[in-house]
């Protein structure tokens, strides 16, 4: 191999592309113009209200779902690793947490024990899937999705109905995996002001993209300053609550210029100006 | 000397082997309308059959691979919601069956045998179908089982996780359509989707794994061939029948005991 080319090659790779996505359901316009792109070791946060369509999104990124117009490219042989949000498994099929893991593509018994171990739930091996807990069920579907071996790890809701604790592990551990598989990792949350402290980026998802970028970066930016001269009173308090309670958590400040109507329609401006807030970044 | 009970006995058996599995992946994906329909729509398949003189088996096969084919686009394209569809298709293309066979004076078939079955009249041609039919039923599901259990457990991750999804679960209606078509003379039109549903139920409560539940019900089911055979024999009662009583009777064994284990 052409030794020049390997140091050219430290430019994180871009895993999927998403190119001028749009999307209607009946008269509704679910997605406008999305374009998006994830880089391998890259983690990103999908955040926005219910409806904002980010399911419709996330679809067409698994390839669930064709988009009406837009296209979507993938690295050539993207292995992508997907935690739904719920999966219910009817009771009338008897199924253990192991057999439930044997059944993702190319997965061995050693392998299925080395992520039960690493995600603590060894325990729960021999377990039928229908009596697990909201946060056990999670993390075996975790297991599952990292069985494949990702090249990209979409979780969709990854915290919802998980306590507190079980949230801050799973938030200490993604940024861990992150760096050992090199995996690119997408979080879907409908959660619009706070993310995982270690999101590279936030994408504020409201039928179009409302703002994007890296948190740290915009909160440090000129405009952030002017912007955030009037906002005092909520930068103060934001910052507080994530030092004592959850380094893992980081506060996302949202300032639209306009205003999404119940249908996703833009009232006034078409153009929007937003404003992130990185939260704490005390790496532990 | 081959026993006059042999055949049918070992026709029932190969049924009730190959039902257990495939009637397993039905009662988890609730399919069991769906194989209803099939069952129902299988009459029209015989009365065309004898319309355009064709071999029986082979125009049961064909008619019931073409209505699970339609009925799988169905589900997809219509507002109809799928049980209605298919209460309205099953039931209608049992109608149309029964009324287009009446047009023939001279049918030389046994109606009755065709609704409830007739085991005692099976023939060495069609032991052979069902023994061939059954291998290869179990050879593909064991060849994709994995994939089959995996879009059980959710068709979307099955997909992302890159199984066929689509292709796999035509195999499945298609070898449904297939067993349908040869259990037919066994148990009968009405009584098929009890053969694979029942001994289904009845092995869930005592499987821990999918694989346990598939061979569980085969053996179950292929000791309701036995009892009601022998029962059949003993009370003179018909034998299509008499196996699905007895299915279902150690169905309600396997819930007793499932409540007293608890």
């Amino acid at each position: 191999m052409n030794p020049e080319l390997a140091v050219v090659k430290t430019e994180a790779e871009t895993l999927i592309r998403a190119q001028g996505i749009n999307q209607t359901w009946g008269d509704r316009h679910v997605l406008q113009n999305i374009d998006l792109a994830i880089a391998e070791n890259e983690i990103v946060t999908i955040i926005g209200p219910n409806g904002c369509g980010k399911s419709s999104l996330l679809r067409i990124l698994l390839g669930l779902n064709t988009a009406d117009s837009g296209k979507v490219t993938r690295r050539k042989g993207l292995r992508i690793g997907y935690m739904p949000q719920k999966l219910r498994i009817d009771d009338r099929l008897p199924l253990s947490v192991t057999g439930f893991l044997m059944l993702a593509p190319g997965a061995r018994k050693e392998r299925v024990q080395e992520w039960l171990e690493r995600l603590s739930i060894t325990a729960l091996a021999k377990q039928p899937v229908q009596r697990l807990s909201g946060g056990e069920w999670q993390r075996v579907l975790l297991a599952r999705a990292l069985l494949i071996e990702p090249h990209l790890l979409v979780l969709d809701e990854p915290v919802q109905g998980v306590d507190i604790q079980g949230q801050r592990e799973l938030y200490q551990l993604l940024p861990e995996l992150r760096n050992e598989l090199g995996c690119g990792i997408v979080l879907v949350s409908h959660d619009l002001h706070l993310v995982m402290a270690q999101t590279d980026r936030v994408i504020c998802l409201n039928g179009h993209i409302c703002c994007s970028g890296h948190p740290d970066q915009v909160s440090v930016s000129e405009e952030y300053n002017s912007l955030f001269g009037h906002q005092n009173g909520q930068q103060h308090l934001a910052p507080v609550l994530n030092n004592e309670l959850a380094p893992e958590l980081a506060h996302y400040t949202h300032h639209h210029d306009h205003t999404h109507c119940a249908d996703g329609h833009i009232e006034g401006s078409d153009e929007c100006t937003h404003v992130e807030k990185g939260g704490e970044h005390k790496h532990d | 000397m081959i026993s006059w009970w042999l055949l049918p006995l070992f026709a029932g058996l190969g049924v009730a082997a190959t039902a257990g599995p495939l009637g397993s992946l039905v009662v988890w994906r609730r399919l069991a309308f769906f194989g209803d329909t099939l069952a129902h729509g299988a009459l029209l398949g015989i009365t065309l059959g004898i319309l355009f003189d064709l071999h029986l088996t082979l125009a049961l096969i064909f008619s019931c691979s073409v209505l699970a084919l339609i009925l799988l686009q169905l589900d997809k394209y219509t507002g109809i919601a799928s049980d209605t569809l298919l209460g309205i298709l099953s039931h209608s293309s049992l109608a149309i069956g029964l009324v287009v066979l009446s047009f023939f004076d001279n049918v030389r078939i046994d109606l009755m045998a065709y609704l409830f079955g007739d085991l005692l009249a099976v023939n060495q041609n069609d032991l052979l179908w069902i023994f061939a039919g059954g291998s290869l039923v179990i050879g593909l599901l064991i060849w994709q089982w994995r994939g089959l259990l995996a879009s059980t457990v959710s068709e979307e991750l099955a997909a992302i996780d890159g199984y066929p999804v689509k292709w796999l679960k035509a195999m499945l209606v298609l070898l449904l359509a297939l067993v349908v078509a040869i259990s037919m003379k066994i148990v009968g039109v009405l009584l098929i989707s009890a053969l694979l549903i029942i001994p289904a139920a009845a092995a869930r409560p005592l499987a821990k794994s999918p694989e346990q539940m598939a061979m569980l019900a085969s053996l179950i089911g292929m000791t309701s061939v036995c009892a009601g055979m022998a029962f059949s024999f003993v009370w003179d009662t018909p034998t299509g029948p008499t196996i699905v009583v007895s299915a279902a009777s150690l169905f309600v064994i396997s819930q007793v005991y499932n409540s007293v284990r608890k």
